[in-house]
C-alpha cells in the first residue's frame, strides 16, 4: 500500500484572526516497506501532517492518494481505511478509557466487527508484540499502570487492528531511556516483520539507528527527503532546520577536521567504529 | 471539528472597543439587551443592527463572525419562527396569506414570526459583541467588581469570578483535548456519527472517560499550583490590572444612551399594542 501526498497544504482556522498555515505544498510518497522518519523543529507541522495520512484532517488544498485513490474522495470508506493505516498519537496514553487493559485493546478489533474469538486472539498477539504479559496485565485497569506501560497498552490498541502501515507520532516523548529503547525495539520488530512505519521523532540518533528514509520539515514546508546517509551529510542544512545530526556524524566531522581519513557520510556508531578500527589497524600493522 | 463556536470566543485584536473598561462593557451590553426588548418595530431593529454594525467596525471584528455566532442557535431560531408563524392568535390584521389543510398563515402571524426571531438573533449578536471584544479574564474581573458591593451580604463575588475565569480558561483546553481524543479513537475505528440515539450515546464513552480523567487531573494540578503560590481566597488580594474609567468609556456610555433615546422615540411613535 502506498500513500502519496500531492501538494498538500493545510491552514488552521482559515478566514479568522487565528489563521495559521501549518503545512505548505508538501509532496512525497510513502512506499511499502519504508521506515520513514519524519523530523523537524517543534511546531513545524509534523503532527498535522500525520493526521492527513489516515484522513483525520482534510487538506485545505492538495491530495492524499492511497494506492492511487484520493483519500478524501466521496466514495472512500475512511473508517475502514483508518484501520489499515494505524495512527498512534502523541501521548497516546490519554486515550485509554476501558475498565481493563484487554478491553481497551479490544476496542479497535471490535470496531472492525470481528468475532469474539478473533478479538481475543488479536488482543493476545498485540500484548505479546508490546511485551506485556497477558496473564499479568489483561485484567488490570489501564489507569493503574505506569506511564510507559500505559503507552504500550495504547500502542497495542492500534496494533490489534493489524494495520499494514503504522504511523507513530513521537512514541518515545517523555519516557526514560529504558522505556524509550523498549518502544523503539517494538517498532523495529514491527518493521522487520513487514509493516511500513512512519515515525515522528526528535532524536537524530534514533532516526540514524532505525530509519531507511528521512523527511525533513521546516516551518511547514518540505526541506529534504532522502536516505539517512544523504540527509545527515548535509550538516549545515540540518543545523538550520534546528535539528542537528546524530552524535556519530558530529564526531566524524570533528575527526575529519583534524585530518583523519574518514568518508563524510558516516552516520551510525557501528559504521564509525568499523572505519576507526580500519584506520587503527593501518596505523599499527603488527 | 469542535472549534467553530463563536459565542464566548475572544477575538484578539486591538481596538477602541477592546480597550473599554469591562465593567462599562457589561453594563452597556445589559442596556443594549433592554433596548432590544424596548423595540416595537422592524425599524427599531434596523437602527440597533446599524449601531452594532458600526460598533463592530470600530472594534475591528468582522461582522461575519457575529453572524456566525447564530449558527449554533439556528434550530431555536427556526422553531421560534415556525411557532409564531402558525400559532399567532387574535389581534392584529387577520388577512390570510396561505390557507392549506389545517395550516393558516396570517399577515399578523408572519409579522410576529419575523419580529420574534429578529429579537432572538439581536440578543445573541449584542452579547457576541461583548464577548468577542472582551477577554475572559477581563470579563470575570468586570463581573467581580460589579458584584463586589454584594459582599456586604456575604455574596461570594470573588469566588464566583475565580470559578468563572477558571472555567472559561479551560473551555478551549478541554475542547482541544476532546478533539484530540476523538481523533485518537477515530483512528481506532470509533464511529461518532452514525447509528441511533442509544448507539451514539454509547459511542461517547470512549471520548468522555479520557476527557473526565484529564479534566480531574488538570483540576488537581491547578489547585496544587494555586496553593503553592499561596492563594487563599479573595481577602486582602490586590490586583495586577487595576481598572480605571477613561474618557473613552464616557463616549461609549453617551453613544448607547443616545441609541436608547432613539429607541424610546421609536417605541412612542408606534401605535399601542403593536406588534401583538
Ligand atoms: N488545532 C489547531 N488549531 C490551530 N492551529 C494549530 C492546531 N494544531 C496545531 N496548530 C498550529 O500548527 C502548527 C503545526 O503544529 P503541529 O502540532 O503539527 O506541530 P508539530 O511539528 O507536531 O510540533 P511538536 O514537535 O511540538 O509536536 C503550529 O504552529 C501550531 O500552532
Ligand atoms: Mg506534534
Amino acid at each position: 500500500m502506498s500513500i502519496q501526498l500531492k501538494n498538500l497544504t493545510h491552514v488552521y482556522s482559515g478566514g479568522t484572526a487565528f489563521e495559521s498555515v501549518a503545512l505548505h505544498d508538501i509532496s512525497f510518497e510513502i512506499r511499502d516497506g519504508d521506515f520513514l522518519a519524519l523530523v523537524g523543529h517543534t511546531g513545524c507541522g509534523k503532527s498535522t501532517l500525520v493526521q492527513h495520512l489516515n484522513g483525520l484532517l482534510k487538506p485545505t488544498s492538495g491530495q492524499v492518494l492511497v494506492d492511487g485513490e484520493d483519500l478524501n474522495g466521496e466514495h472512500v470508506d475512511r473508517r475502514k481505511l483508518r484501520m489499515r493505516i494505524g495512527l498512534v498519537f502523541q501521548y497516546p496514553e490519554y486515550q485509554l478509557f476501558e475498565e481493563t487493559v484487554a478491553k481497551d485493546i479490544a476496542f479497535g478489533p471490535k470496531n472492525l466487527g470481528l468475532s469474539a474469538a478473533e478479538i481475543e486472539e488479536r488482543v493476545r498477539t498485540a500484548m505479546a508484540q508490546v511485551h506485556l504479559n497477558y496473564d499479568k496485565y489483561a485484567r488490570r485497569s489501564p489507569f493503574e499502570l505506569s506511564g510507559g506501560q500505559m503507552r504500550r497498552v495504547a500502542i497495542a490498541g492500534v496494533l490489534a487492528m493489524q494495520p499494514k502501515t503504522l504511523i507513530l507520532d513521537e512514541p518515545t516523548a517523555g519516557l526514560d531511556p529504558h522505556g524509550r529503547d523498549r518502544i523503539l525495539g517494538i517498532v523495529r520488530e514491527l518493521h522487520q516483520s513487514g509493516t511500513t512505519v512512519v515515525m515522528v521523532s526528535h532524536s537524530m540518533d534514533d532516526v540514524a539507528r532505525l530509519a531507511t528514509r528521512v523527511v525533513v520539515l521546516a516551518h511547514g514546508s518540505l526541506l529534504a527527503d532522502g536516505t539517512p546517509r544523504e540527509i545527515f551529510r548535509q550538516r549545515e542544512m540540518m543545523e538550520e532546520a534546528g535539528l542537528g545530526v546524530p552524535e556519530a556524524s558530529r564526531l566524524v566531522q570533528a575527526l575529519r577536521a583534524r585530518g583523519l581519513d574518514l568518508p563524510d557520510d558516516l552516520y551510525t556508531q557501528d559504521e564509525l567504529y568499523d572505519h576507526l578500527l580500519r584506520l587503527w589497524k593501518e596505523a599499527n600493522p603488527c | 471539528m469542535l472549534k467553530n463556536i463563536t459565542l464566548g470566543q475572544y477575538y484578539p485584536v486591538d481596538s477602541w472597543v477592546h480597550r473599554l473598561d469591562p465593567r462599562v462593557k457589561i453594563l452597556l451590553t445589559i442596556a443594549l439587551i433592554v433596548a432590544v426588548f424596548l423595540v416595537r418595530s422592524m425599524v427599531g431593529y434596523a437602527i440597533l443592527l446599524t449601531f452594532i454594525f458600526l460598533a463592530s467596525c470600530l472594534a475591528n471584528v468582522p461582522f461575519r463572525l457575529m453572524i456566525k455566532g447564530l449558527k449554533p442557535l439556528r434550530f431555536i431560531l427556526i422553531l421560534t419562527f415556525l411557532l409564531n408563524l402558525f400559532f399567532q392568535s387574535g389581534g392584529g390584521e387577520q388577512e390570510i396569506l396561505v390557507h392549506w389543510w389545517i395550516i393558516t398563515i396570517t399577515r399578523a402571524g408572519l409579522r410576529q414570526a419575523v419580529f420574534f426571531s429578529a429579537r432572538l438573533a439581536l440578543l445573541v449578536i449584542c452579547t457576541s459583541l461583548m464577548t468577542l471584544t472582551t477577554s475572559p479574564i477581563q470579563l470575570s474581573d468586570g463581573i467581580e467588581l460589579l458584584l463586589s458591593p454584594l459582599k456586604i451580604i456575604h455574596f461570594p463575588a470573588h469566588e464566583l469570578a475565580m470559578m468563572m475565569s477558571i472555567a472559561l480558561r479551560f473551555i478551549p483546553t478541554l475542547l482541544e483535548e476532546a478533539d484530540k481524543i476523538m481523533k485518537a479513537q477515530m483512528a481506532r475505528g470509533a464511529d461518532f456519527e452514525s447509528g441511533n440515539l442509544i448507539k451514539r450515546a454509547k459511542a461517547m464513552v470512549p471520548l468522555l472517560v479520557p476527557l473526565f480523567v484529564s479534566a480531574f487531573r488538570r483540576a488537581g494540578d491547578l489547585a496544587m499550583a494555586m496553593e503553592a503560590r499561596c492563594y487563599h481566597g479573595g481577602e486582602g488580594r490586590t490586583r495586577l490590572r487595576v481598572l480605571k474609567l477613561t474618557r473613552h468609556d464616557l463616549f461609549a456610555v453617551i453613544a448607547v444612551a443616545l441609541l436608547i433615546g432613539v429607541i424610546i422615540l421609536e417605541r412612542a411613535a408606534m401605535p399601542d399594542g403593536w406588534p401583538l
